[in-house]
C-alpha cells in the first residue's frame, strides 16, 4: 500500500494488520503477560459461568492457574488498558482464581501421551520452570526425567510462598496435572555435576535450578548472635516444611522485596507480635508490589525507611537488638539517587529475631566450568534471551537459573520457550527463527446492533476479594487469607474487561467519509485528517495521542485522499464505531492470538 | 437504530471549557437516525459549538418541527430546553418562547421539507419579522423520514434513488433568507466541521435572525449518483467563499495570515468575526452582491458556502417592537396585568 503523499509531510506507512503482531499489542494485558495468555477470552468465559473452559485456555498458557490466580505478580494489571481509562485495571489474576475454583473434572481435557518418540530429556529442578517443559514435552513422546533435591515438586511455589497464601492442596493439584503425563520423577536427587549428566545419554537437558541462595548481611555481630538471625528464604521453607513453628516476640524484617513481605506476614502467624519491616530506601522504593505491602500494614506490621543497618546487638550470646544509620536521599551531580547520612544519631531497635530478606542469587557450585559451557561476568551462564540455549547446544536454561530471579509467569514462560526449542533442535529445525502464533479472525457481527460479546460498557470499579477475618487468619499460618471472588463478584468484575482482543478492523474502500463514527466514539479515538508523519499526525488528531507506547491505526485509500487514523491507545472495544457505520466499514472481529507451543505447529519448516 | 448507552468515559485528556463543562455534558440521547446520516454530525457540530462558547445548558431553547433533522434536538443538548412542535411550525413557536422570554439562546432546528414544503410561510415571517435566533436548516433534498420524497430544495435535475428526476425548480432558502432580511446567513456541509462549527458558534453570538442551511446527505435515500446532494456531489461542488473563526471578546491574532487574506468584522455586542477570504472580492458585508454571487455560481453548478452575509449592526424583533427589557416571567403580576383602568388608557389612545 502506498501512503497518499501531503503538503504536511512525508506520508505515514498504512498498518498492516495482518502482522500478528499488531493487534496482539492492542490486547495490553496478553501482550504484558510473558506466557501471552490470552486474558479476555478467558475473562468472556468466566462471565459466561464457562469456568472449566476458561481454566483450560489458562492452563494451556501459564500451566498453574490456580497457583497463578493466587500468587501472580501479574505483569498484565498495570498493562490493562481499563487502568487508562478509569482508576484501576481489571482484576485479571483473581479472575483466574475464580475458574480455578469453579472448574468441573479437568481430567478428560488432559493431554494424552503421544506414543513415545525415543528422545530423552532431563530436566534439573522441579519448579514452575522445569514442570512447564515437562508438561509440554511429556505428551509429545519424550521420555521425560525431572530431578529434584526436594522431596516433593514445586520448586518454590512449595518451598517458599506461604500457605496462608497458597494452600497446599492447590499446589498438589496442579503440579499433579503434570505428574499425571508420566514425566519420570526423581525426587530427593540432587544433581552435583552436570559433567555426568551430560553423559548419561539425555539428548536435551534443562537446567530450571532457580536461585536457590538468600543474600547474607556481614555486619557487626552477625556471627555472635547467628542463632537469631535467619536468611529469610530458609527461614520460609524451614516453615513451609514444619520443622520451624515460632519465632520470638520482636522480630525484625530486613529488605523490601516480595520475600521481606512473606516474611514479616509468616512471623505475625507463628508468635511475632511486634514485628517490623525495615528498608534502606524509601516506602516507594520498595520492590514489594503494593498490594503486599498493603496487607503486610493491614496486618499491623510497620515499615520503616531511610534506615541502613549497622550492627547486630547481642549480649551474652544473645541477640537483643540492631542499630541503623539514618539516611536520605539525594541526587549527585549526575542526577542519580544516592542515600546520603542524614547525621542524626543512630536509631536503635530491640528485638528477638531477625529475618535477613535482602535478595536471592544464582549458584551452579554443579556445574563444572570446564565442559565448554560460557559463564558471563556476573558467574552466570550465557543464555539466549529467546531461545533460552546455553553455549552448549542441546543444554537450555529457563525460569530464574537463567537469568536471576524473577517469579512463577516468567518462569512458565521460560518453560514453554525452552520446549519450543528443545522440540525444534531434536527435529533439526533452526531454533532462532522462532514460530509465529497462531491467529483465529471471528466477526462478531450478528445482526445490524447485535454482536456476539457484550460491548455494554460497564461503569462498575475494581471490586475487592473479601478477607478471612483478620484475627483468625492471623492464628494459623495456613489459612488462606484471600478467599477468592465467588461467582456473583466474579460476573461483575469480569464485565469491567473491556474485550481488547475484539478489534475495530477498517475497511477503507467502503468508507463514505460520514463522520459517523469520528461523531460516536466516546474516546474521540478515531480521525480522518490529512496524511503525515506519525509524531506530527499525533498531535492533530480528534484527542491527542501523548501515549507513545500505543500505536495509531492508519489506512489510506479514502475517496477524499484522506487517511483514517485510529488511535488504539484508549478504545473500549465497544463497537459503537461499527454500529454507526452505515456502510460497514468498520468491523468488531476478534483476533484469538495463540502462542505456539512445542509440538507439530512449530517445526512446520 | 443503537441499543448500548454511549459509555459514560471519555478519552483522559478532554478538555473542560470555561463552565468546566467537556465537550460529553453537551451530548444528548444516543440518536436514532440511520447510521451514518449527515444530520447526526450536524448535532455534533451544535455540541462542539455550544461547547466552545461556554454556553449553559440551561439558557439556551432548542426548537424544532417534525422530521428526521427535527428529531436531533433530542440528541443533543440533554439539559436545556427543548420543544418539538409541528410540522413546519417551529418558527411561530420560537417566536413565542422568545416574545416571552428574550433573555434565553434560541436554535432553531428544521429541515428542508420542514422549511421549504409545509412551512416555507413560516420560515419566511420569522426571519424578515428579525427574530433573535438561529434557525438551522438541515437540508438533505428529500422527506426523510417519510421514506424519501423530493423536498422543496430538491435541485431540478436531481435523481431520486430509483432514477427519477426531479422536474421541479429547488427552493434556494439562503438566497429567500438574504433576501428577507436575515442578518447573519451562511450554507455549510455536514460533512465539514471545521466549516460549519464557527458557523454554527458566529450564529448564536449573533444579535439578529441568524441563518444557516446546511446541506446534511441522508445516507438512506439521498446519497446515490445522480443526487446533487449526496457526500460525493457536495464534496465535489463545495466552493467556499472564507474560513471563520469566531472570537469573543478582544484576542489577539496567534495565526499568521497573509496580507489581505484576513478580514475581520466587530458586531455591536464587541465580538469579532474573523474571516480568512477565499475569495479576494468576497465582501460578507454587501447583501446584494451576496445574492448576485450565490445566483451566479448557482448557474454554474456550485454550491456556495461559507459565512456568506452578515450586518454588524442587526437589530431584532424586540429593538423594533420596543418591548419591555425583562422576560415576562420576571415582571410582577401588576406589570402583567396593570387592571382595567391601564387598559381604559390604552384604548383611549387608540380612539
Ligand atoms: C519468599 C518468596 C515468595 C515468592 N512469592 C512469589 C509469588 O507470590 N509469585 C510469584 O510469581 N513468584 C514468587 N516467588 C518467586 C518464584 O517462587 C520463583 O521465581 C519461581 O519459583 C522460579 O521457578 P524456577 O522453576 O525457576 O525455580 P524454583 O521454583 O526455584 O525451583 C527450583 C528447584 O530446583 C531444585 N534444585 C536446585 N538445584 C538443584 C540441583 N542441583 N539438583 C536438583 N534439584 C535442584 C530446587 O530444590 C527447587 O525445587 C517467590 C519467591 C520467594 C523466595
Ligand atoms: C402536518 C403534517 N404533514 C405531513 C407530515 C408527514 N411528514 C413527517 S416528516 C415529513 C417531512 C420531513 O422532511 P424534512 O423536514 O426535510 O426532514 P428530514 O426527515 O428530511 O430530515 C412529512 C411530510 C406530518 N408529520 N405532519
Ligand atoms: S480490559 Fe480486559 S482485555 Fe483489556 S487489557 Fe484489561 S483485562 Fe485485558
Ligand atoms: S470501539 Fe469504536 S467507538 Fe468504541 S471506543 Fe473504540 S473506536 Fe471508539
Ligand atoms: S461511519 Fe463508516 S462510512 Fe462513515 S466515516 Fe466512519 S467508517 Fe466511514
Ligand atoms: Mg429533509
Amino acid at each position: 500500500m502506498v501512503g497518499h503523499a501531503s503538503r504536511r509531510g512525508r506520508a505515514l506507512q498504512a498498518t498492516d494488520i495482518s502482522r500478528p503482531e499488531y493487534f496482539l499489542k492492542v490486547v495490553d494485558c496478553q501482550l504484558a503477560c510473558p506466557a501471552h495468555t490470552p486474558v479476555p477470552e478467558y475473562i468472556r468465559l468466566i462471565a459466561d459461568g464457562r469456568y472449566t473452559d476458561a481454566y483450560m485456555i489458562n492452563w494451556k498458557s501459564n500451566v498453574f492457574p490456580g497457583i497463578l490466580g493466587r500468587t501472580c505478580d501479574r505483569p498484565c494489571e498495570p498493562a490493562c488498558r481499563r487502568g487508562r481509562v478509569e482508576e484501576e485495571p481489571v482484576a485479571i489474576c483473581r479472575l483466574k482464581r475464580v475458574a480455578a475454583d469453579n472448574k468441573s473434572d479437568i481430567s478428560a481435557r488432559l493431554p494424552k501421551a503421544a506414543p513415545k518418540n525415543g528422545k530423552k530429556i532431563a530436566c534439573i529442578g522441579a519448579g514452575p520452570a522445569s514442570l512447564t517443559v515437562a508438561r509440554d514435552l511429556a505428551p509429545l513422546g519424550y521420555e521425560v526425567h525431572v530431578y529434584d533435591a526436594d522431596k516433593k515438586a514445586g520448586g518454590m511455589i512449595r518451598s517458599q510462598i506461604p500457605r496462608f497464601r497458597l494452600p497446599e492442596e492447590v499446589i498438589d493439584e496442579e503440579v499433579g496435572y503434570i505428574t499425571a503425563l508420566g514425566p519420570v520423577m526423581h525426587l530427593e536427587r540432587r544433581i552435583d555435576s552436570l559433567k555426568s549428566l551430560l553423559k548419561e545419554g539425555y539428548d536435551a537437558i534443562f537446567v530450571g535450578t532457580g536461585a536457590p541462595r538468600g543474600r547474607d548481611l556481614d555486619l557487626p555481630g552477625r556471627k555472635e548472635a547467628a542463632a537469631n538471625i535467619h536468611i529469610g528464604i530458609d527461614w520460609l521453607s524451614n516453615v513451609s516444611f514444619e520443622h520451624t513453628n515460632k519465632i520470638g516476640r520482636r522480630v525484625i524484617v530486613l529488605g523490601g522485596g516480595n520475600t521481606a513481605m512473606d516474611c514479616c506476614r509468616t512471623a505475625r502467624r507463628l508468635g511475632g507480635e511486634d514485628v517490623k519491616v525495615i528498608v534502606r530506601s524509601g516506602f516507594e522504593e520498595m520492590k514489594a508490589s503494593p498490594w503486599e505491602k498493603e496487607d503486610a500494614i493491614g496486618e499491623d506490621i510497620p515499615i520503616l525507611n531511610y534506615l541502613v543497618p549497622k550492627a547486630f546487638i547481642h549480649e551474652g550470646g544473645r541477640l537483643t537488638g540492631m542499630t541503623f544509620e539514618k539516611v536520605k536521599a539525594e541526587k549527585d551531580a549526575k542526577g542519580r539517587r544516592q542515600l546520603v547520612p542524614t547525621g542524626e544519631p543512630d536509631q536503635h531497635f530491640e528485638c528477638d529475631d531477625v529475618l535477613v530478606a535482602v535478595g536471592q542469587e544464582n549458584a551452579f557450585p554443579w556445574i563444572e566450568r570446564d565442559i565448554g559451557m560460557a559463564f558471563d561476568k556476573w558467574d552466570m551462564p550465557v543464555v539466549h534471551q529467546e531461545t533460552m540455549q546455553s553455549t552448549i547446544p542441546n543444554v537450555f536454561f529457563g525460569g530464574d537459573a537463567a537469568f536471576g530471579p524473577k517469579n512463577i509467569i516468567w518462569a512458565v514462560a521460560h518453560g514453554h520457550s525452552a520446549a519450543v526449542s528443545i522440540d525444534m533442535f531434536l527435529n533439526d529445525q533452526d531454533i532462532a527463527v522462532r514460530p509465529p502464533p497462531g491467529v483465529t479472525v471471528i466477526s462478531q457481527k450478528m445482526g445490524i446492533h447485535e454482536w456476539s460479546y457484550d460491548n455494554d460498557i460497564a461503569n462498575d470499579r475494581r471490586y475487592k476479594v473479601p478477607h478471612r477475618d483478620k484475627a483468625q487468619s492471623l492464628k494459623d499460618v495456613k489459612a488462606e487469607v484471600e478467599l477468592g471472588f465467588d461467582q456473583g463478584l466474579g460476573f461483575k468484575e469480569a464485565q469491567r474487561c473491556l474485550n481488547c482482543d475484539v478489534q475495530t478492523v477498517f475497511t477503507a474502500k467502503v468508507c463514505i467519509e460520514c463522520d459517523a463514527c469520528v461523531d460516536i466514539c466516546p474516546m474521540d479515538c478515531i480521525t480522518f485528517t490529512d496524511d503525515g508523519e506519525e509524531a506530527e499526525l499525533r498531535t492533530r488528531l480528534k484527542a491527542p495521542a501523548l501515549n507513545l507506547g500505543q500505536d495509531l491505526y492508519v489506512a489510506d485509500g479514502l475517496p477524499t485522499g484522506r487517511v483514517m487514523v485510529k488511535d488504539e491507545d484508549v478504545c473500549l472495544h465497544c463497537g459503537l464505531c461499527a454500529e454507526r457505520c452505515p456502510t460497514g466499514a468498520w468491523d468488531m472481529q476478534k483476533y484469538l492470538i495463540d502462542i505456539t507451543q512445542a509440538g507439530p505447529k512449530c517445526r512446520t519448516r | 437504530m443503537t441499543y448500548i448507552v454511549k459509555p459514560k468515559l471519555h478519552h483522559p485528556s478532554l478538555p473542560k471549557n470555561d463552565l468546566g463543562f467537556t465537550r460529553r455534558d453537551y451530548e444528548g440521547r444516543i440518536s436514532t437516525l440511520c447510521a451514518g446520516c449527515g444530520h447526526d454530525s450536524i448535532s455534533a457540530a451544535i455540541i462542539q459549538a455550544c461547547w466552545e462558547l461556554s454556553i449553559q445548558p440551561h439558557r439556551l431553547a432548542k426548537i424544532s418541527g417534525i422530521g428526521c433533522s427535527s428529531k436531533t434536538p433530542d440528541y443533543f443538548l440533554s439539559q436545556s430546553h427543548g420543544f418539538n412542535s409541528v410540522h413546519g411550525r417551529m418558527p411561530s413557536v420560537l417566536t413565542g418562547a422568545n416574545l416571552a422570554n428574550r433573555d434565553l439562546i434560541y436554535l432553531g432546528v428544521s429541515g428542508d421539507g420542514d422549511s421549504a414544503s409545509i412551512g416555507l410561510g413560516q420560515f419566511a415571517h420569522s426571519i424578515r419579522r428579525g427574530v433573535n435566533m438561529s434557525y438551522i436548516v438541515e437540508n438533505n433534498g428529500v422527506y426523510g423520514l417519510t421514506k424519501g420524497q423530493f423536498s422543496a430544495t430538491s435541485d431540478k435535475g436531481s435523481k431520486s434513488k430509483k432514477g427519477v428526476e426531479n422536474t421541479e425548480s429547488g427552493i434556494d432558502l439562503v438566497a429567500l433568507a438574504l433576501q428577507l432580511g436575515a442578518t447573519y446567513v451562511g450554507r455549510s456541509f455536514s460533512g465539514d466541521k471545521d466549516q460549519l462549527v464557527p458557523l454554527i458558534k458566529g450564529a448564536v453570538s449573533h444579535h439578529g435572525p441568524a441563518f444557516l442551511d446546511v446541506i446534511s446527505p441522508c445516507v438512506a435515500f439521498n446519497n446515490h449518483a445522480g443526487s446533487t446532494k449526496s457526500f460525493d456531489y457536495v464534496r465535489e461542488h463545495n466552493e467556499a467563499v472564507n474560513r471563520l473563526d469566531v472570537i469573543l471578546g478582544r484576542a489577539p491574532i496567534t495565526t499568521e495570515y497573509r496580507p489581505g487574506e484576513l478580514r475581520e468584522v466587530t458586531q455591536h455586542d464587541g465580538s469579532v468575526l474573523r474571516l480568512r477570504k477565499l475569495h479576494d472580492d468576497y465582501d460578507p458585508t454587501n447583501r446584494i452582491a451576496a445574492a448576485n454571487y450565490l445566483q451566479e455560481r448557482h448557474a454554474e453548478g456550485e454550491i456556495v458556502t461559507g459565512l456568506l452575509f452578515v450586518d454588524p449592526d442587526a437589530t431584532d424583533l424586540h429593538d423594533r417592537l420596543g418591548t419591555t427589557a425583562q422576560p415576562l416571567n420576571q415582571l410582577g403580576a401588576s406589570d402583567l396585568t396593570p387592571g382595567a383602568q391601564a387598559l381604559a388608557k390604552i384604548n383611549a389612545g387608540l380612539r
